[in-house]
């Protein structure tokens, strides 16, 4: 037995007290009353941390009200012809998803030569590297050596890394400023999805930041849109797509890319 | 420095001497005589082919057994038969349906105790004794349509005309051989939903979003007559009449429509002849039957079988839970292509031709000597029935589970002894025809696969996909005989011609692509 069930034990050994049913059904029907008078006395951060829960619980709500809603719509739609020619064993079936609208609305863009190589934010602003790095000093207090770097910025750090001996770690990523995901935008479908990044594939500023991981304004990264089921023009599964970061994320925390078409 | 190895010891240098020396016993590798069986060769139909002979076990090759039995039929040379042998393994219930390449090796693994001097059962299936090669490379690109390409068919006469449907409310006549546009059939006011060839080949039904079907002549490029209008709604399918059933000198088209009917029209006068009514939502399909029944599969889970001269409903189906997609027909083929075969001999007389079409038909559909042509019913609810409509009524054959999504199209193998599934779960999947027993899964298509289509030898099979790729599958094997990327997005028609020699695509990119080896 884990250490941790002794309740469960105990009511196993000596059953539950009689009247637990009904402390239950009391409970549950103060639970209005209490959460009324929660909102209305507490103060400080347990009012800020209240607030917070009880936002996220009516957002549910009003969600699954919604659901109902639809739910009891009485009769049939109004009949309308689908937009896009679809054979006959398409048609009469819900509409495609959203994916993958995506997927061939990348391609026909790509056909258009000139979209290639353009980029959503042309320009960036350069990150010096005295504004990058900070230096560490490490070592006993006679000789202290100043030759190791913390990256300031966020930067993506692949699933693979592992740390070099202390001694000849020279940059050092901070976990805190670690991304594993970024918000994915289509720039024409206004589709936003959050996916893993697999990459940085250039970050415009300086080389070296492309390779320590740096995620900055306009930094190009790779991002995994294998469940968008995206299939390449061979028919192969895509699963890389390039995007670009469109905030700054060490001042927002979190990652807004587009994706580039 | 490099270690030099010390010189060999006496007892070493002897021994090397006297492994050089000896000469090697190969005796034991050879193979020993590996003794005989007995064969008992029977039919499709269970009936016994010749008598029972013994075959060696080391001569025992597919080849040489398909070569024995030809000989043992007194078969000249010329008309030797390929043949395919099913193993039925002795004192057990099981079938092996791939010859393999070590007999006696089967069998032990079989558990078959003493292999030797047993009669086995081989079934023979004899198979097409043309060959259609697989398509390996795209042969045109032919841009035209202005909108999805929705359905495709090739004329049954030859691989040179194909006609589309598109969403563009056009259809069009292609010529594959130059890969030239021959005509655009303006006329629809809504896409054009299907297009079907006349098993003749001297006219096209297209039927369309407007609720009108209508005929063409595919040489002139003109419209015949005026288009047949009567349904409420889109109409979805149409079905001609098999050829060797014409009656009064003039063939009838059923199509089938959303408004729940289905009707057949006089296709000289243009006048409707019955009003099929029953279904209670959209009717998906319909097959005309070369037994003059009218097959129809709609969105109220229900198959409907039709007497096409009375208009009265013969039997109703109901074991689907759920919407039926399509209706595969044995025969199909062979109602479609009437009396045009690999000989491409065509009979001068009508009469000549009418017979040849009957003949065709009768021997698509025949088992053990009677006319059953069979149907199988692909639904969204993962299954497939088969049916026996003229023999077995209202019961089903068998039911086909596998399928782990929807299945959009099932289609019989042109000599009628698979049927071949797709659906929206990526795989292909093969079924006995005979017994609807599940034989293989053919997997490879990343997307839901939309459209499959025989090749006239019954040996390969070409599938469409909405990852955008065909890919041609070697049937007997299983594998993937020839992946064809090209197409710029969906696939939503195929068409193997009837010659085999080309294989027609079109879908969401616009543009006829057209496949050869």
């Amino acid at each position: 037995m884990p250490q941790n069930e002794y309740i469960e034990r105990a009511q196993k050994l000596h059953g539950k007290r009689l009247d637990t049913e009904e402390r239950a059904r009391k409970k549950a029907a103060r639970e209005g009353h209490k959460q009324s008078e929660n909102a209305q006395n507490l103060r400080g951060l347990r009012a800020k941390l209240f607030a917070k829960e009880r936002h996220a619980q009516k957002i549910q709500m009003r969600k699954a009200i919604k659901q109902h809603e639809e739910r009891n719509v009485k009769g049939a739609p109004e009949e309308k012809d689908p937009s896009n020619p679809v054979p006959a064993y398409l048609l009469d079936r819900s509409n495609p998803t959203s994916a993958k609208a995506l997927s061939s609305q990348i391609k026909s863009k790509r056909a258009e030569k000139a979209a290639r190589f353009s980029v959503p934010i042309p320009k960036v602003k350069g990150i010096s590297e005295e504004e990058l790095f900070k230096v560490v000093k490490t070592g006993k207090k006679v000789h202290k050596k100043g030759w190791k770097r913390v990256v300031t910025k966020p930067t993506f750090v692949g699933p693979d890394f592992t740390r070099r001996p202390v001694k000849y770690e020279r940059f050092i990523r901070p976990m805190g400023l670690r991304y594993k995901k970024a918000n994915v935008t289509h720039p024409t479908l206004n589709v936003t999805v959050q996916l893993p990044i697999l990459g940085v594939k250039k970050n415009p500023s300086n080389p070296l930041y492309t390779q320590l991981g740096v995620l900055s304004k306009g930094t190009i990264i790779e991002v995994n849109v294998s469940d968008l089921g995206m299939v390449t023009a061979s028919g192969k599964i895509a699963w890389g797509r390039y995007a670009q970061i469109t905030n700054n994320p060490e001042n927002d925390g979190c990652l807004n890319a587009v994706l580039l078409v | 420095m490099a270690t030099v190895l010390p010189p060999p010891s006496k007892r070493q240098k002897r021994e090397e001497i006297e492994r050089t020396t000896t000469q090697l016993d190969v005796a034991p590798i050879l193979a020993p005589e590996l003794g005989s069986f007995k064969a008992n060769f029977v039919d499709s139909d269970g009936n016994q082919m010749t008598d029972v002979i013994e075959i060696n076990f080391a001569d025992a090759t597919e080849k040489n057994i398909s070569v024995l039995l030809n000989t043992l039929l007194e078969r000249d040379r010329e008309e030797f038969t390929p043949y395919r042998f099913r193993i039925h393994i002795p004192g057990k219930d099981i079938i092996v349906d791939q010859y393999p390449s070590d007999l006696l090796g089967l069998l032990k693994q079989h558990g078959v105790e003493n292999p030797f001097e047993t009669t086995i059962t081989l079934s023979a299936e004899p198979q097409a004794v043309f060959r259609v090669q697989a398509v390996s490379r795209l042969a045109h690109r032919i841009p035209g349509h202005g909108q999805p390409i929705l359905a495709a068919q090739f004329s049954p006469i030859s691989s040179g005309r194909l006609a589309t449907g598109s969403g563009d409310n056009t259809a069009r006549i292609w010529d594959t051989n130059t890969g030239t546009p021959k005509h655009t059939l303006k006329g629809h006011t809504g896409w054009v939903l299907g297009v079907s060839w006349r098993p003749d080949g001297e006219q096209l039904a297209t039927c369309s979003m407007d609720g009108t079907v209508r005929i063409w002549d595919p040489e002139a490029g003109k419209p015949v007559g005026q288009p047949f209008k009567g349904h409420a709604k889109w109409v979805l399918m149409t079905a001609w009449q098999p050829y060797h059933l014409w009656r009064d000198g003039t063939p009838r088209i059923a199509s089938a429509s959303k408004d729940g009917t289905c009707r057949i029209w006089v296709v000289n006068t243009g006048r409707t002849e019955h009003v099929l009514s029953g279904h209670r939502s959209s009717v998906a399909c319909v097959r005309w039957g070369g037994t003059d029944l009218i097959y129809t599969g709609s969105h109220d889970k229900v198959v409907r079988v039709f007497d096409a001269v009375k208009g009265t409903l013969v039997h109703s189906l109901t074991s689907h839970a759920h919407w039926i997609n399509h209706i595969g027909l044995s025969s199909d083929h062979a109602l479609r292509t009437a009396y045009f075969d690999h000989t491409k001999d065509v009979p001068s007389t009508e009469e000549g031709r009418r017979e040849k079409a009957k003949e065709r038909f009768e021997r698509a559909a025949k088992i053990n000597g009677k006319v059953a042509e069979r149907i199988v019913s692909a639904s969204d609810d993962f299954t497939m029935y088969l049916w026996d409509p003229t023999n077995n009524g209202t019961k089903p054959v068998a039911r086909l589970l596998g399928h782990q999504n929807k299945v959009n199209q099932v289609q019989f193998s042109p000599d009628g002894t698979l049927i071949a599934s797709v659906g929206w779960d990526n795989s292909v999947k093969l079924w006995n025809a005979r017994d609807g027993k599940f034989l293989k899964s053919l997997r490879g298509h990343v997307a839901p696969v939309y459209q499959c289509s025989w090749s006239a030898d019954s040996r390969l099979l070409i599938t469409a996909s909405k990852d955008t790729t065909l890919k041609a599958w070697n049937v007997r094997t299983g594998t993937l005989a020839m992946d064809l990327p090209g197409h710029e997005d969906e696939v939503y028609a195929v068409d193997w011609s009837p010659d085999g020699k080309m294989v027609g695509s079109g879908g969401k990119d616009k543009a006829v692509r057209t496949w050869r080896n």
